[in-house]
């Protein structure tokens, strides 16, 4: 059983996988990027980022897709996106007080607009993704294969 | 508005459902109904922020459930048959609806809210963040403090969810 899984799906799931990943991926970031001119915005973006990963892990099966994604790098997304909300909300200070939106508001509708907006829900996007994703990786790692070697690397 | 009543006791059932139903699998994928139900709701209420987040998360998270119940498939959790547990229940629900029965009437048409803060939100938002997404500019400039505080839950909840299977994944396997 475990052996299967780390397989992956079939061939076909496999080959659907290369072909929809990327457009998942666009999809995600575009819904970030928009976030401050249409329904959408870092969370939802980022929720959809990390099912593209998770896509990924699912299609492949454990072993491949450890390969090309680690967990760590999760973790790392995260903590960036953590951290830039947090510098992004220190660098208001400059402009008067803490979280203030301190980047020129630009003309509506354009995408780079609305200050710093797109920029925390970029923060913010990392930050979901990493996160959810994280989980996701110790779920399958811990609970599946705690033998694997890709397990006991962590 | 007749969609949405629908909608909302095939929630229930779907609740219900997922309770009552024996596999834990077949419970997870009746919660999942659940939250999409609740998708559908807010998008005809004409909240689309919330909908697209509601669905993308219910996805992930029925897919998170799933990986986390797949491998310990329990015959089914006992369900403690008390005949006054359900009595209890409804006397509890009987007693808060006469209590919350005035602040009930006080609660205004669904589709007509007060809109005494959100007014300014809506009115200024524009020109105050330059964001045509009106939601965007209240989560991230008017109420930025909440969307750091709630970003600071999830990294917490992260972090505890880590903490703990990581824990359970060292005794469970031989190597560290």
């Amino acid at each position: 059983m475990a052996d299967r899984r780390e397989d992956g799906m079939s061939l076909i799931v496999k080959t659907v996988t290369r072909l929809t990943l990327g457009l998942i991926l666009l999809y995600g970031l575009y819904i970030v990027l928009h976030g401050h001119l249409t329904p959408g915005g870092g969370f939802a973006g980022g929720v959809i980022v990390a099912l593209s990963l998770v896509h990924l892990v699912l299609a492949f099966g454990g072993r491949s897709a450890w390969k090309r994604i680690s967990h760590s790098g999760a973790s790392v997304m995260e903590a960036t996106g953590a951290l830039g909300f947090l510098a992004l909300a220190l660098l208001g200070l400059t402009a008067g007080f803490f979280l203030s939106n301190f980047l020129p508001e630009g003309r509506a509708f354009a995408l780079f607009s609305a200050g710093s907006i797109p920029l925390a829900n970029l923060a913010i996007c990392l930050k979901v993704g990493g996160g959810l994703f994280a989980v996701f990786a110790i779920l399958t790692i811990f609970t599946a294969e705690t033998a694997s070697p890709d397990g006991g690397e962590r | 508005m007749i969609a949405l009543y629908i909608l909302l006791s095939m929630m229930i059932l779907g609740a219900l459902v997922a309770i009552e139903v024996r596999s834990l699998i077949s419970s997870v994928v009746a919660v999942g109904a659940v939250g999409l139900g609740l998708s559908l709701v807010f998008l005809l209420l004409k909240a689309p922020d919330v909908a697209l987040t509601q669905l993308v998360v219910e996805i992930i998270a029925v897919i998170i459930l799933i990986r986390a119940t797949i491998r310990r498939q329990l015959p089914g959790s006992p369900v403690s048959a008390r005949p006054y547990g359900v009595l209890l229940g409804l006397g509890f629900a009987v007693l808060l609806v006469l209590v919350s029965l005035p602040a009930l009437q006080e609660i205004p048409q669904l589709g007509h809210p007060y809109m005494r803060v959100a007014e300014t939100y809506v009115e200024n938002g524009l020109r105050d963040t330059g964001a045509t997404n009106v939601v965007a500019s209240v989560i991230l400039d008017y109420r930025a403090y909440d969307t750091l505080g709630e970003a600071t839950v999830l990294f917490t909840a992260v972090m505890g969810v880590m903490a703990v299977l990581r824990n359970r994944g060292l005794k469970g396997g031989e190597e560290g």
